[in-house]
């Protein structure tokens, strides 16, 4: 092994049923960087961690240690810890009941006696080492999530560690703590461990990343040096795009394409929710399509679940077809007309004992109210022609939703909403996890029902389908909305430029 | 998953109600009994009287001058327990008063809300504190009081007890006013022998299995029913204080078509739940009728009952000992620590109107 | 040929009898059945006789399931609602219809222990009950759905402190109604023969299908306790949907109360409708409903509260001690416990399986 590496994974294949999780993935870290893996949902980079620290096992492929001869088997959690490679999650995983120092040792002690005095000048000195602001005998829970952050890791690299895997860890933290959080990592560079970065928020990679791994759909795309790599080239080997590719035809039908006679819908002003967006404008004109873009986690679905009121919304001023309206939860949104297919459907979505016409006459059944109950026949009837209109497979429309497939599932939320006859149809990520053939059809279905006069946000990770649906895009970027784009700028390389904005 | 862990869930907790059920063998004492414990003689008669050697040995314990007030800080149990403890609780509260020449502070332990004796303790321990002249103490458990009553001794606090005993030394205590259980199973079983019935098919319906009153209460007739041939036990069945259950029981063996003639409930309670059911399937009742009715506790409705020619007898478990523990303050100890209340037992056929408005409770 | 069909058809049609939700109350109500019938066919026996009063009284051991099993049968009602919506038990119950009761018998006497006649209309007294029980239903739901309170530990604060606050609503006394028309309710109206407790159940049934064919409470109590989150982003307040469930348990209640009142004509705080909660809760669970929540069967409930009943008496009946009981009826929950457990269930599913092979084999 070269000096300056740590760790190699070699050809890592990994399958889940009916899905080729890892093929052959390749992934090498040196001593003293700071190295993030990069990814959009389903790329693998969760899978790949998980197999480095033992949480999955691997089909095929090499784990190569530095100071280990050979190929290293890790076949838990434990053992990883054991060959020092820690992990921090995005969730903390201590104990906020216990004292700092209790965290730090807890679970790595051997025998039942131990020395609390030791242990906790051992903690006050590690600490003051990595200069993390907190005592020993302070209860963890007392502490800023930040610190907590920062103490998860002091426990790793106490462990000696010489991989640390970052999860995510910054997501909930503010711009400070953050800060904070990367002068730890910087030091810890500067200590020698090899650090894997897991995150979504493109500025952070960029000021704290030596070099990036890219992965897309179960494959290893390339490892860069952040010199060589603009933001906007990381986005589209993100998204699989090539920049220069203008190959992107807009021949094909556009729900809407003038704005001259345009009737707005909805229009907000400074919407703000307490989901962690900072304040936006956005309207929608009368039979439009337009989608809110950006990569995973920068507020796409936080912006819509404002708008129908599903997150508590703090501040900003709506109107529906130019009147004041205040939506605060979700039944004044679908009274003025909002319907929301949110993007968890297990979660948020189908009501999953409940058979397939309950789910789908649901939400009309709600405005209607609770003294109005559908009769058997009507539910029925409403059940079987939307079971047509939307060619949903399912046994019978008594069948629970939960025994249904997941693309069936999701025609059973839209037909739920489209029963309710909204003006404004909102759907966060309707194709995920469905197959090709319902997406498609749900495309064509939102093209569909454009041209009759709804108007339609429409929200995916693949950048392919919002590019032939929608007519607008609004772009964010790390909770914000950073642009907005019609008519020629819909293109790939447009896109993925102001996705990734910044630098270039 | 979860449905499973619910199901255990109340699996666990039905599990608990039993074993609920046999934490109340194992201390008799703590059990949460509608009925319970003692009985005297006449309170209402004997008040009075009691007041006479106050008046002629105006000094006779330490610190009662004539123009200061006796202290007393009296711990009981919760007053809603039952109707015995709520009558008890008013009599104390009547006695105690500062036109008798009483300063009295109260507390009480309920286990319902707390853990009763360890509440109780710190009553205790706080009057000790405040110096008063006289512990009044109703123990919510028999154990546990060795140290208080010595604090108690030390401090020069006289401590007299009154329904429960505890298990202490003698010595800790000046005395202990009780009602024997044993004896009020006796007095009504021999009532019972004394009707002259050519057979005795008895329905016996229990109270809490294991509290003292229970005990007492059917031991008497067990005993008598084990000796004569002619009594019979056509069922003998736990009610636990409760009505309901007492109406179940009857009508369970209404309906199984056994004949019977005595129904011996050992509160008032069951014995009302088994005249419902004799009621609803026609079985006359009471005086000269098939069904001879014994209740205990001497409810005031009870004894109206009994009046009515409904119910036969109610044997009395006796709430009222202030007028016993005014003696022994005014008085000085008794020779005997242990002092067996009079408890009377009540025969339709004799009681009065008086006897319902004195005895009732 | 044609007799295999058949053969397919029967097992199809066993297979949804199976699977209904009514078959395990209705299996274990003709278990006990079939028992009591091997052992004394007297079971059975109903006897057309006159009461005290005079009047024609049916009496046996059916009616008295029936007497008994009604009171449960209203509980089953409620706490099948609250079940589903929240996913937990309100043990409650019991304490409360001790403050229903001692409600009803505080209005009636008005203060005074032993009234001669009624200090007002029965009716205003029950009233006043259903609205001092729904008013603790609510709080236990508040506690449940806004403070996010696990329920079986939000109601053990009602659970323990009830029946004192029922002993101080009378101030500690223990009145005694003496009208006799009061006594009908948990006894007999003169004429009829069939308690009247039944009637009151069959009443409640009548308005909670009512209500649940006129209303959207079941869908919405259903969407609630399958998926909170999903129901929430439908337009429901997933809150006041599970206050409500509790508030409609407090109706019950107090129905429940008038009845156990009525019985004795007074109240004994401490024992009145002992462990009910235990009863009411069983009755739900061998219905056959989940008790983590969600979907549920009404009629099931209802079974099961006169199945738990048919074991209760049965017992009695065999002279099983009272405090045994509970023991009696933990093995019930044992057995439900066995046969709804997923590996029991994929273990008779994987045996159907293999039989159904090594018959087309042979």
């Amino acid at each position: 092994m070269e000096d300056n590496i740590v760790l190699k994974m070699r050809n890592i294949h990994k399958i889940f049923p009916g899905v080729r999780a890892l093929q052959g993935v390749d992934f090498t870290l040196r001593k003293g960087e700071i190295h993030a893996l990069m990814g959009e949902n389903g790329a693998g980079k969760s899978t790949l961690i998980k197999v480095l620290t033992g949480v999955y096992g691997k089909e095929e492929g090499d784990i190569f240690l530095d100071g280990t001869e050979g190929a290293v088997a890790i076949h838990s959690p434990q053992d990883a810890q054991n060959m020092g490679i820690s992990t921090v999650y995005q969730e903390i995983t201590l104990c906020p009941n216990l004292t700092v120092a209790e965290n730090m040792f807890i679970g790595r002690t051997k025998g039942v006696g131990q020395n609390w005095k030791k242990m906790n000048a051992d903690t006050d000195r590690i600490l003051q080492s990595l200069e993390v602001p907190a005592k020993a005998a302070q209860q963890l829970g007392t502490c800023s999530l930040a610190v907590q952050q920062m103490i998860a890791i002091a426990r790793a690299v106490d462990m000696e560690c010489k991989v640390l895997i970052l999860d995510e860890p910054t997501s909930s933290l503010d711009e400070q703590e953050v800060e904070k959080l990367f002068k730890l990592m910087r030091d810890l560079r500067a200590k020698g461990v090899g650090i894997i970065f897991v995150t979504h928020f493109l500025e952070q990679v960029y000021e704290v990343c030596d070099r990036i791994t890219v992965m897309r759909d179960g494959k290893l795309v390339g490892e860069y040096e952040i010199e060589n790599l603009p933001r906007v080239q990381l986005v589209s080997k993100m998204l699989g795009k090539e920049v220069d590719d203008l190959s992107d035809i807009k021949g094909e039908t556009k729900a809407y394409q003038a704005e001259k006679d345009a009737v707005p819908v909805l229009e907000a002003e400074g919407l703000v929710s307490n989901a962690g967006i900072k304040p936006f404008d956005f309207h929608i004109n009368k039979g439009e399509v337009n989608g809110f873009t950006g990569l995973l986690g920068s507020g796409r679905s936080e912006c819509v679940r404002a708008i129908f009121g599903a997150d508590r919304v703090i501040g900003g001023k709506v109107k529906m077809k130019g009147k004041e309206v205040k939506i605060t939860k979700p039944l004044d949104a679908m009274k003025n007309g909002i319907a929301y297919l949110p993007e968890d459907r297990k979660v948020d979505g189908i009501v999953g004992d409940l058979s397939v016409r309950d789910n789908i006459i649901l939400a009309q059944q709600v405005l209607k109210g609770f003294f109005k109950p559908f009769s058997k026949a009507e539910a029925n009837k409403v059940a079987d022609e939307y079971i047509k209109l939307l060619n949903i497979k399912t046994a019978s429309k008594d069948t629970p939703i939960k025994s249904l497939s997941g693309g069936n599932q999701q025609k059973v939320i839209v037909a739920r909403w489209l029963f309710t006859h909204p003006e404004y149809l909102i759907l966060d990520e309707p194709t995920r996890g469905i197959d090709v053939g319902t997406k498609v059809d749900i495309q064509k279905l939102v093209l569909k029902l454009a041209s009759e006069g709804m108007s339609v946000t429409f929200i995916s990770s693949e950048l392919d389908e919002m590019l032939r649906t929608c007519s607008r895009l609004i772009v964010m970027r790390d909770r914000k909305v950073v642009g907005e784009l019609t008519g020629d700028d819909l293109n790939q390389a447009t896109v993925m430029n102001t996705i990734a904005g910044g630098d270039k | 998953m979860k449905k499973r862990l619910a199901v255990l869930l109340t699996g666990a907790m039905v599990m608990a109600s039993l074993a609920g059920c046999g934490g109340g063998n194992a201390e008799p004492a703590a059990a949460p009994a509608a009925t319970e414990a003692p009985a005297a003689e006449e309170p209402a008669a004997e008040e009075p009287a009691a007041e006479e050697p106050a008046a002629e040995e105006p000094a006779a314990e330490a610190p009662a001058a004539s123009g200061e007030l006796i202290t007393v800080g009296i711990i009981n149990n919760d007053p809603s327990e039952s109707g015995y403890r709520t009558a008890n609780d008013k009599d104390l509260k009547a006695a105690f008063s500062e036109e008798n020449g009483y300063s009295a502070s109260f507390a009480y332990g309920n286990p319902a809300v707390g853990n009763a004796n360890e509440d109780q303790v710190k009553a205790a321990q706080q009057f000790i504190q405040d110096g008063v002249d006289y512990l009044l103490l109703s123990a919510a458990d028999t154990a546990g009081w060795d140290t208080v009553l010595q604090d108690a001794q030390d401090a020069g606090v006289e401590v007299i007890l009154f329904d429960r005993t505890i298990d202490a030394d003698e010595s800790l205590y000046l005395a202990s006013i009780v009602s024997d259980m044993d004896k009020e199973g006796e007095t009504a079983v021999n009532w019972l022998a004394g009707q002259g019935l050519d057979e005795y098919n008895i329905i016996h319906l229990q109270g809490q299995m294991g509290s003292a009153a229970q005990q007492g209460r059917t031991k008497a007739l067990d005993e008598k029913v084990a000796a004569e041939a002619n009594w019979n036990m056509v069922e003998q069945q736990t009610a636990s204080w409760n009505a309901e259950n007492a109406q179940q029981i009857v009508q369970s063996v209404i309906d199984s078509g056994k004949s019977f003639n005595v129904i011996y409930a050992e509160n008032d309670d069951m014995a009302k739940g088994a005249v419902a059911a004799l009621d609803a399937a026609n079985i006359s009742h009471g005086v000269g009728k098939d069904v001879i009715i014994m209740g205990f506790d001497c409810n005031k409705w009870a004894l109206e009952e009994l009046l009515a020619g409904n119910w036969n007898y109610d044997g009395q478990c006796n709430p009222f000992q202030s007028a016993y523990i005014d003696d022994v303050i005014k008085n000085g100890a008794p020779a005997e620590k242990t002092i067996i209340m009079d408890e009377k037992g009540f025969d339709a056929t004799t009681i009065t109107a008086e006897d319902v408005e004195n005895y009732g409770i | 040929m044609a007799g295999n069909e058949t053969k397919n058809a029967s097992t199809v049609s066993l297979k949804n009898l199976v699977r209904n939700q009514c078959f395990i109350p209705i299996a274990a109500l003709l278990l006990l059945a079939v028992f009591n019938l091997i052992a004394d066919p007297n079971f059975f026996k109903i006897t057309l006789g006159t009461n005290s009063a005079g009047n024609p009284v049916l009496s046996g051991f059916l009616i008295t399931i029936l007497d008994n099993g009604s009171e449960l049968a209203i509980l089953a009602i409620g706490m099948t609602l609250v079940t589903a919506a929240s996913g937990g038990q309100d043990i409650s119950v019991g304490a409360a219809i001790a403050i229903a009761g001692s409600v009803i018998l505080r209005v009636l006497c008005g203060g005074n222990a032993r009234p001669e006649t009624l200090q007002a209309p029965i009716i205003v007294a029950f009233l006043v009950a259903c609205v001092v029980a729904m008013l603790f239903g609510a709080f236990n739901g508040v506690l449940v759905a806004y403070f996010k309170i696990q329920p079986m530990i939000a109601t053990l604060i009602l659970y323990t402190a009830g029946r004192s606050i029922a002993a101080w609503i009378n101030n500690n006394e223990l009145p005694v109604i003496s009208e006799p028309s009061f006594g009908y309710f948990g006894g007999f109206i003169p004429g009829v023969p069939i308690p009247t407790p039944f009637f009151i159940a069959v009443a409640c049934m009548i308005v909670i299908g009512l209500v649940l064919k006129f209303t959207n409470l079941r869908l919405y109590t259903q969407a609630v306790g399958i998926n909170q989150s999903s129901s929430k982003l439908n337009g429901l307040n997933p809150e006041l949907i599970k206050v409500l469930a509790f508030v409609i348990l407090g109706l019950c209640v107090a129905v429940v109360g008038l009845i156990k009142v009525s019985r004795i004509s007074s109240i004994n705080y401490s024992v009145i409708a002992k462990d009910i909660e235990m009863d009411a809760i069983l009755a739900v669970a061998l219905g056959g409903n989940a008790l983590s929540g969600g979907k549920f069967s009404m009629v099931s409930s209802i079974i099961g509260a006169y199945v738990i009943q048919c074991l209760t008496t049965t017992l009695y009946k065999f002279g099983v001690p009272a405090t045994a009981l509970p023991a009696y009826k933990a093995v019930v929950v044992i057995l439900l416990v066995i046969v709804s457990a997923p590996t029991v269930r994929e273990y008779a599913s994987n045996f159907m399986k293999k039989m159904k092979l090594k018959k087309e084999v042979a």
